[in-house]
């Protein structure tokens, strides 16, 4: 239990590198090892989430004499480690990338075991995997860092894995390239703090952070190519190429690795930034809901026009990104006024993050279910599809549970977190909250639209040949399934011992400090 | 004058920045761009370099820990090395995915790749 952090990291990472011999064994050697690593993987982080959950944040000091110990004796102060920080936020997305990639892993067993090089693919996987636990729970800025790049490398990767006439090359090198260009930005951000003030521990540069010219340039250059890398839109485009051409199940996995951003994102604006900010909480308030709006109008009147099922989806995620940054944004906006901050600033935030939740799973789910139509059909165009209502029906039933939680009808999960934001935004500002429930409607006809188009009219001809798919990929599509009806019907357990800790992790900025430093 | 010979790694640093974002945004050449980025990351591991340099600092080492004024922590030194490892990764791999587009569409211009569209 001590070394959970450690673990959450070591786990995927050592199932990633032991694939390719793993793998010489034969196929059903290298299922198992890949079924174990993961069900592995998700345990140590489910454990350390609710570690966290129950007993508060969780220090992990790597190669320190305990664990908890961030600050050497002979020091001076500095913790001159790296350190792993997870707190009731990060401990809220280890929970997202835990079961996702479960889900992910037991569809892909059976769904990619066509292609060629698997190998390479589970071990990328897996990397992927570690990177993003590594991301949302590194308390250090340059081993945030080292961590985007590996979840971006792995992520361009497996986007290219099918080449598919080069098609998914050239969407893989497109996101390659705006990855490794961000991720410079970011370090140049990083040698322009740690040259002011000698620490790369994100606790204590925010203790010691002035608001200097520099550091306004620094700002600028972490939360810009953050909002990039989570689809935020006016750098959105990478998103609908990366999401359509990689295989289903890595698309899934690529919304977690968008979030990971996003909570990238968050921690810099409130833990690293937040009190330097002080009297601008407003101005960047407003820059978070103005990309958030932004995100949802366009995502979604992008993805009405779109013939390509998984094309389409990748807008909605666009899309769905928008809500997120618009509840948080609510909350930065009134995090100086306290009594707006109780009123619904609060609600706004948790709306935000539990609509992070929802999405992974409800955005996971649609994904895997186009990865099943695709499948069997071989195809991605909405015009072509038809009729696959009669051959594939717990296909069909996923599909409408996903669509239905996207759109944010009752009870599914989404309808639970959009109404946390629908409440608290109208209170802030009634146009922002009209403008999410139009993009809401707008969501639901374009999902009727291919729900129609997919499901629905008489059995086609060419498609007589389709089946429901098989097993794993039904029981990695359930599995999600389960969560998105569990999360809609009970949402107050969630909301409160999950979602709640995260707001005030990110409210209580000097939490975050303290843990480190100590003294309050 | 002093000043300025202290500046000069910074100097550097943007004129390398340039060329590179310059490539990056204006060729059509893919393997000229990704040479821009080569070149941007060049520009950033010597940022990173130049910012870490003390005047007769000494790394302590364990064999010659230095008195506590000339001490100086290699940390950005380590920075750059990782950044370096993980540059050659990114490069290595986007110039293999540069060979596939070039064996699968003829062309490494990007005006020409662009498949993927609305």
């Amino acid at each position: 239990m001590r070394h959970l952090p450690a673990l959450l990291v070591a786990t995927p990472l050592f199932a990633a590198f032991f694939m390719p011999l793993i793998g010489r064994a034969g196929q059903t050697a290298r299922s198992l090892w890949v079924l174990l690593a993961s069900v592995a993987t998700s345990t140590v982080g489910l454990l350390l989430a609710w570690k966290v959950f129950t007993t508060g944040t969780v220090l992990y000091v790597f190669g320190a004499a305990a664990a908890g110990q961030a600050l050497p004796m002979d020091s001076g102060g500095i913790p001159i480690r790296i350190i792993f920080e997870v707190d009731a936020l990060s401990a809220l997305m280890v929970v997202i990338a835990s079961l996702s990639s479960l889900a992910v892993t037991l569809y892909s067993l059976v769904a990619d075991s066509k292609s060629s090089g698997q190998d390479g693919f589970y071990s990328m996987l897996f990397l992927l995997v570690a990177g993003i636990f590594g991301m949302v729970s590194t308390g250090d800025l340059f081993n945030f860092f080292v961590f985007l790049e590996i979840t971006s490398l792995s992520g361009a990767a497996l986007v290219a894995f099918r080449i598919d006439k080069g098609v998914a090359v050239e969407a893989g090198l497109k996101y390659a390239l705006l990855s490794t260009v961000g991720a410079l930005s970011i370090l140049i951000a990083i040698g322009i703090l740690f040259g002011q003030y000698n620490a790369l521990n994100i606790a204590t540069l925010a203790a010691r952070l002035q608001f200097t010219m520099l550091d306004k340039v620094a700002l600028a250059l972490l939360i810009v190519p953050l909002a990039m890398k989570c689809g935020a839109v006016p750098m959105h485009f990478w998103t609908p190429d990366a999401y359509s051409t990689a295989p289903s199940s890595i698309t899934a996995l690529l919304v977690v690795s968008s979030q990971a951003s996003l909570y990238g994102l968050f921690r810099i604006l409130f833990s690293l930034y937040g009190d330097v900010l002080q009297f601008s909480w407003l101005t960047f308030g407003w820059f978070l809901i103005i990309l958030g709006v932004l995100s949802m109008f366009v995502g979604v009147t992008m993805a009405i026009l779109q013939k390509d099922v998984k094309r389409l989806m990748a807008y909605h995620a666009v899309s769905q990104t928008g809500y997120m940054l618009l509840g948080v944004g609510v909350g930065l906006a009134v995090l100086g006024n306290r009594e707006a901050l109780d009123a619904y600033g609060r609600t706004a935030m948790a709306g935000g993050l539990f609509h992070i939740l929802n999405h992974a799973m409800y955005k996971g789910l649609l994904f895997l279910t186009a990865g099943a139509i695709f499948y069997r059909t071989g195809t991605r165009n909405l015009n072509k599809l038809g009729g696959l209502g009669h051959t594939m029906p717990w296909t069909m039933v996923f599909f409408m549970i996903g669509a239905l939680a996207i759109a944010g009808i009752p009870p599914f999960n989404g309808f639970a977190s959009k109404l946390l934001i629908y409440e608290s935004v109208f209170r802030f500002n009634p146009f922002l909250s009209i403008i999410a429930m139009i993009v809401s409607i707008l969501t639901l006809a374009s999902f009727v639209k291919v729900f129609h188009s997919m499901f629905m009219g008489a059995p086609k001809a060419e498609y007589a040949e389709a089946r429901e798919v098989p097993k794993s990929m039904l029981i990695g599509m359930g599995f999600l399934a389960v969560i998105v009806v569990v999360t809609g019907l009970m949402p107050r357990p969630f909301i409160d011992h999950m979602i709640t800790p995260a707001v005030n992790a990110l409210v209580d900025r000097s939490d975050y400090i303290v843990a480190i430093l100590g003294g309050k | 004058m002093i000043r300025l010979l202290w500046a000069f790694p910074f100097i550097t640093v943007a004129i390398l920045a340039v060329i590179g974002i310059d490539a990056m945004l204006f060729k059509r050449n893919l393997i000229k761009i990704l040479m821009g980025l080569g070149l941007l990351e060049a520009a950033v591991n010597l940022f990173l370099v130049a910012t870490g340099y003390r005047q007769s600092g000494i790394a302590p080492i364990f064999t010659n820990a230095p008195d506590a004024p000339q001490m100086v922590l290699p940390t950005v030194q380590a920075l750059t090395l990782t950044s370096i490892v993980i540059g050659v990764a990114t490069l290595a791999m986007m110039l293999s995915f540069t060979m596939i587009i070039y064996k699968k569409y003829g062309t490494v211009d990007s005006q020409q790749i662009r498949k993927l569209k609305g």
